[in-house]
């Protein structure tokens, strides 16, 4: 079984179609990049597997426990599935296009904040831990300054070492060079670069930048109005793409 | 200066008035405070009658004046049963009123955060209670703070309705004087420095406030890093 | 609870034709607060550095005291210099002197809010002054300031109520005249404000529908 698993996954909003019988399998450990336009769905796919949206068909499964499970009745609202839901969630992060970091916290603060108030780590600990991911992420001499004094990829970085302080299996990138100019893109990605080297990290990039796509991933999935359109190991999906959507999507994008 | 002889006079009538406006104001400001949050993020619940009953509490304050309520708490409550002191019905009446309006000021601050600092959290896992306290809360502040300040003033200026049902605060003060020496010009006058000392105490104390809450917010002054 | 409905009805027709006072004051404060919020706005312009400040320190004077305290000093201070108004006069200009303040600073934020774009423009057309506020200026700033200032009507409004203390024969002063001929305020003073609710509901209505026909424009 793998790490994510969609069974014939449907997803509307009132009447557009976002996933389309959709069926996806990521084992554990692989490191997986996700290819499409905007509105094809790569989005929502990545919010579904970190809870922020329901199904309204099918079946998701994370780490072989149910996460979605549309015949079944699921209501997010009430209180025993809420205990259920944060039991998944705390197996994923994911890391945003806009970074979200809390405005009113510095680096490591933003860092620290789910350790204290999530898994009730004590301050001093929590702090010393958010320190030590800034350190991995480059950071450390930054630990004190406000999102506001910190570059866009600077604070990407600083939203990546937030994620991966609690220590999830399955880490989300939601288009996260995205927002960057130029020259910052580098810099997130070479953080991307060093987590893909984590054997057990599941890793689930969506981007519509080919060059992040080949950097990380083993794998690549080209989604188009809901639905996998064409997927490969990297090198044959880059170097011998089948299906004529994909190729009109690679050519329109390297030009851009 | 007849003036100044007859503030000298009565100076203590006007220090006791000053005494019992401060002390409405302070009274009433923590009613309204408390039902600003109580009610604004009522009318911010999922579930449709706490929605309701936030609502109706707000548009009802909003829509009528300071002194109707005064009055009615006053005048009508005793034959309902209730009888309030004078102050009690001042604290009660204008805490009402401000916590009307603060719970507007309260419910636009918080729908003011983006959208995405909730996914940020619910990404984190968060509780909902811990998101609250230590994310939402603090943002919203930063808004509501300069907001609350004027509704203190205006809090300030309306604790002299309270002279219209017998309670001796400044302005009670101020017109059983002018009533008692006929000179109007020079009372008022003071009066009216009482109020814009007190109102400008309020305006300074709130934007230190301002500035300690919103210390991350400003480029530059996040540059300085923290010591 | 002692309610007599028909208490009710004998008071009404008194506290209607009192409400429609209580909308004449409101107006023509509202009016006189338009024009001294203009002169208040002018003077915080003005081309004298005292002057300015002289036009500050007013506003902030005026804003920061009761308008109540306002009230009592115009109805008493004014007979002293030989100036004798009624007392609906007396509390229109009360009125209007004290909203002035906070209109001078609408005025001012709409001024502001115009592009800095817009003054070059005039200016390299060549627009008498009279004519840059009339076509390009004052259209320019109308819709963002309207919410403010349909607000402070109905603020007004509820605001007139404070006048009872100065014998402007208004709703509230007269609900609490009746109530007190036979000491029963109950019903005079639950009908007034349940006017005043009335009335400024149906102010803030109108406003909104005002605001909508703006947008679309």
């Amino acid at each position: 079984m793998g790490m994510v698993e969609f069974r014939t996954v449907s997803k509307y909003f009132g009447n557009m179609v976002v996933l389309r019988d959709f069926d996806f399998t990521v084992e554990e450990g692989e490191k997986v990049a996700i290819l499409g336009r905007s509105g094809s769905g790569k989005s929502t796919l990545l919010r579904i597997v970190m809870a922020l949206e329901t199904i309204d068909r099918g079946r998701v499964s994370l780490d072989g426990e149910t996460l979605w499970d549309a015949d079944a009745g699921v209501d997010p609202g009430r209180g025993g599935e809420r205990g259920r839901i944060r039991h998944m969630r705390s197996k994923v992060g994911m890391v945003f296009q806009q970074f979200n970091l809390f405005p009113h916290m510095t680096a490591v603060e933003n860092v620290a904040a789910a350790p204290r108030h999530v898994l009730g780590i004590d301050a001093g600990a929590a702090l010393a831990l958010a320190q030590e991911l800034l350190a991995r992420v480059g950071l450390a001499d930054r630990a004190r300054h406000y999102p506001s004094a910190l570059s866009g990829g600077q604070q990407q970085r600083v939203a990546i070492a937030r994620a991966l302080a609690l220590e999830p299996k399955i880490m989300l990138f939601d288009e996260a060079t995205s927002a960057l100019d130029p020259e910052l893109v580098s810099e997130v990605l070479d953080v991307m670069r060093a987590l893909a080297h984590e054997r057990s990290l599941t890793m689930l990039v969506v981007t519509h930048q080919l060059g992040v796509a080949r950097a990380i991933a083993d794998r690549v999935c080209f989604m188009d109005e809901g639905r996998i359109i064409e997927e490969g190991p990297t090198e044959e999906f880059f170097g011998a793409p089948k299906n004529e959507r994909t190729r009109a999507f690679l050519s329109a994008v390297q030009v851009a | 200066m007849q003036g100044l002889t007859l503030l000298w006079q009565y100076r203590f009538d006007i220090l006791h008035g000053i005494g019992w406006t401060i002390q409405i104001a302070a009274g009433a400001a923590l009613v309204a405070l408390i039902l600003a949050f109580v009610a604004g993020l009522g009318r911010m619940s999922a579930r449709r009658p706490v929605r309701a009953v936030a609502s109706i509490y707000v548009e009802f304050f909003r829509g009528t004046s300071a002194l109707s309520q005064l009055f009615w708490l006053f005048f009508v409550l005793p034959y309902l049963g209730i009888s309030l002191s004078p102050g009690l019905c001042a604290v009660v009446g204008l805490g009402l009123c401000f916590g009307a309006y603060g719970a507007e000021v309260v419910r636009g601050a918080f729908e003011a955060i983006p959208r995405s600092q909730r996914d940020a959290l619910a990404a984190l896992n968060f509780g909902r209670l811990a998101g609250f306290r230590t994310v939402l809360l603090p943002q919203a502040m930063i808004l509501i703070t300069p907001l609350f300040s004027n509704l203190a003033i205006e809090l300030l200026k309306s604790t002299s309705l309270a002279s219209l049902i017998t309670i001796p605060d400044l302005t009670f003060q101020a017109h059983s004087i002018v009533n008692r020496s006929y000179d109007a010009g020079p009372i008022y006058l003071f009066t009216a420095i009482v109020y814009l000392i007190l109102a400008q105490t309020i305006a300074r104390s709130m934007r230190r406030l301002e500035v300690h809450l919103g210390r991350g917010l400003h480029p530059a002054r996040a540059a300085r890093v923290r010591a | 609870m002692p309610f007599s409905w028909s208490f009710v009805w004998e008071v009404l027709p008194a506290l209607g034709r009192a409400a429609v006072i209580s909308l004449v004051v409101t107006v023509g404060g509202y009016l006189a607060a338009l024009a001294f919020g203009l002169v208040f706005f002018g003077l915080t312009r003005a081309r004298r550095e005292s002057i300015r400040r002289l036009g500050r320190w007013t506003i902030e004077l005026v804003r920061s005291t009761p308008l109540l305290i306002q009230a009592y000093f115009i109805f008493f201070i004014l007979p002293e210099y030989g100036i004798v108004l009624s007392a609906l006069t007396t509390g229109v200009l009360a009125l209007g002197l004290y909203h002035g303040a906070y209109t001078a600073e609408a005025y001012r934020a709409g001024l502001e809010s115009v592009p800095a774009g817009q003054w070059d423009a005039v200016h390299s057309l060549r627009f008498s002054r009279f004519a840059a506020y009339r076509y390009v200026i004052i259209p320019q700033l109308l819709p963002p300031i309207t919410p403010v200032l349909g607000n402070t009507f109905i603020t007004m409004l509820k605001d007139s109520s404070i006048l009872s203390a100065v014998a402007v024969p208004e709703l509230m002063f007269v609900a609490n005249d009746l109530g007190s001929e036979r000491f029963q305020y109950t019903e005079p003073i639950t009908l007034a404000a349940l006017i005043y609710l009335i009335m400024s509901l149906s102010f803030a209505l109108i406003l909104y529908w005002v605001e909508r026909r703006m947008r679309r424009a």
